[in-house]
């Protein structure tokens, strides 16, 4: 489903990422943790190419995204969907009019687009919102137009970078039950980029800890929490995220 | 009505037009031609989507140079090219040129400007659409940018106003150039006091219906 081979990203003289290699199962929802500054984000802009790699292969649905250029990149990552930690929706649009803009960028027929767009704002609990603009919004209220504008146009992949990390612990944990919903479903296939052990302990099944741009370990959560997950990557984990800043 | 306006306001609305014409091409051409320019500068700039650091450095130091001309000189040393273009060096007409080239390099600056003001996470939202660089543009950039960009062109305007005063040493007529004739060099002193006033309303009232209409549109 996706697939990162060796990949490699330089900052200048900086490497940002190096040499990982990870693969992600079709409807898995995926994990990355570690410390500010270890290169998640990075990584998972490497997935739909936000970022270029300078060396390795990203692969998503069987496209080798890396070999891809102009056009084909463009449709590759339609089907590729992103959410962020400061939302980035459009302060100047309506809800209504954030959620419809990939139907555009895809050319979805208008007569389609209407009710697509409201489908997915009744997913996220937003239709009453359609008219507002999104300054009037909470701040779990604009993660859920994000999703709702991720979700609109049938993505196969789901990639969140710190989505709850600017909102409090009960709308994080509503956001999260969300993206759940999402996954099940849908069979959307989820990566998301936290540096909360809470958030990826309560929904992703394996999680990737980096540490300076480096796969240190690959762990499987089982059902009854991290605590089941090798000793040495828990005390990793644990000291990634207790020694850095103060969390809810 | 003082009766100084009366006696010459068959110039005066000629003057009033004159401006109307200058400032009217200058807006078109930064609108036309300073959008686009402006617009592909920033696109150009580092980690953007054209990014190009020779096109980049060129046009920056094109708009640059132009822009710190004093103008008067701008205008002298484009005669040549004034002369070319349209003919003749002399009389509205040619006075639209300098006016145009200054209007691009002034309005471009500040489109450049507003779209360096848009969060970098809109660009990066886009981009993980799948927008292509037209989608950009008018979907992200121009939506985002929208209030800062009218507020440039009224500050444009302004100068434009202002620089179309000086068009008298090629006869372009307009407002400044009857102040200084008519009034200065006549010695009307009231006459170039209305003159004066007659600006500062216009400027006032370009700023005014500039500052409303992008207060309006600026949602976020
Ligand atoms: N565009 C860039 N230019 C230069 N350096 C960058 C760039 N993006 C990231 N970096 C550097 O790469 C490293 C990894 O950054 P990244 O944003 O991936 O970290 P992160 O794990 O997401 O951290 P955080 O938890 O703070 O978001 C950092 O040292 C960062 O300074
Ligand atoms: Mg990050």
């Amino acid at each position: 489903m996706i697939k990162i081979q060796n990949v490699t990203k330089r900052f200048g003289d900086y490497e940002a990422i190096k040499s990982v290699s990870l693969s992600v199962n079709h409807g898995e929802i995926y994990g990355v943790i570690g410390a500010s500054g270890a290169g998640k984000s990075t990584l998972l802009r490497l997935i739909n190419l936000l970022e270029s790699p300078d060396h390795g292969e990203v692969i998503v649905n069987d496209d080798s995204l890396t070999r891809l250029k102009g056009r084909k990149l463009r449709e590759a990552r339609q089907s590729i969907a992103m959410i962020f930690q400061q939302y980035n929706l459009l302060g100047n649009k309506t809800v209504y009019d954030n959620v419809v803009v990939p139907l555009e960028l895809s050319k979805v027929p208008k007569q389609e687009r209407e009710s697509r767009v409201m489908e997915s704002l009744q997913f996220v609990g937003l239709d009453h919102f359609k008219d507002q603009y999104t300054a009037q919004l909470s701040g779990g209220q604009k993660q859920r137009v994000a999703i709702a504008r991720a979700l609109v146009n049938n993505p196969t992949v789901l990639l969140c970078d710190e989505p709850t990390s600017s909102l409090d612990p009960n709308t994080t944990a509503e956001i999260l039950s969300v993206l759940k919903r999402i996954n099940e479903n849908f069979g959307v296939t989820i990566v998301i980029v936290s540096h909360e052990m809470e958030v990826i302990k309560s929904i992703c099944e394996r999680v990737t800890v980096m540490a300076d741009g480096e796969e240190y370990e690959t762990v499987t959560i089982e059902p009854a929490g991290i605590q089941k997950i090798d000793r040495s990557a828990q005390g990793f984990v644990e000291r990634l995220t207790d020694g850095g800043e103060p969390h809810a | 009505m003082p009766e100084v306006i009366v006696e010459y306001q068959a110039e005066i609305w000629q003057s009033i037009g004159e401006t109307f014409i200058m400032v009217g091409f200058s807006i078109l051409a930064a609108v036309l031609v300073g959008l686009p320019l402006g617009t592909f500068l920033y696109l150009c700039r580092k980690d953007q989507i054209l990014e190009n650091q020779a096109v980049f450095s060129t046009l920056n130091l094109l708009v640059n140079v132009i822009r710190s001309f004093p103008f008067l000189l701008l205008v002298v040393f484009m005669i040549p090219f004034t002369r070319w273009i349209v003919g003749t060096a002399f009389g509205t007409t040619a006075a639209i040129v300098p006016l145009t080239v200054i209007a691009i390099a002034h309005y471009s600056r500040l489109v450049e400007q507003s779209l360096l003001d848009i969060p970098k996470g809109v660009m990066e939202a886009a981009i993980s659409m799948g927008a292509s660089a037209k989608d950009i543009i008018f979907k992200f950039l121009y939506v985002e940018a929208r209030s800062g960009l009218v507020l440039g062109l009224t500050t444009s305007t302004i100068s434009f106003i202002s620089y179309s005063t000086i068009m008298g040493v090629v006869g372009g007529g307009g407002i400044g150039d009857f102040a200084i004739r008519y009034g200065y060099q006549n010695f009307r002193t009231d006459l170039m006091f209305y003159m004066i006033f007659i600006m500062v309303i216009l400027v006032q009232l370009i700023q005014y219906t500039g500052i409303t209409v992008a207060r309006k549109i600026d949602k976020r």
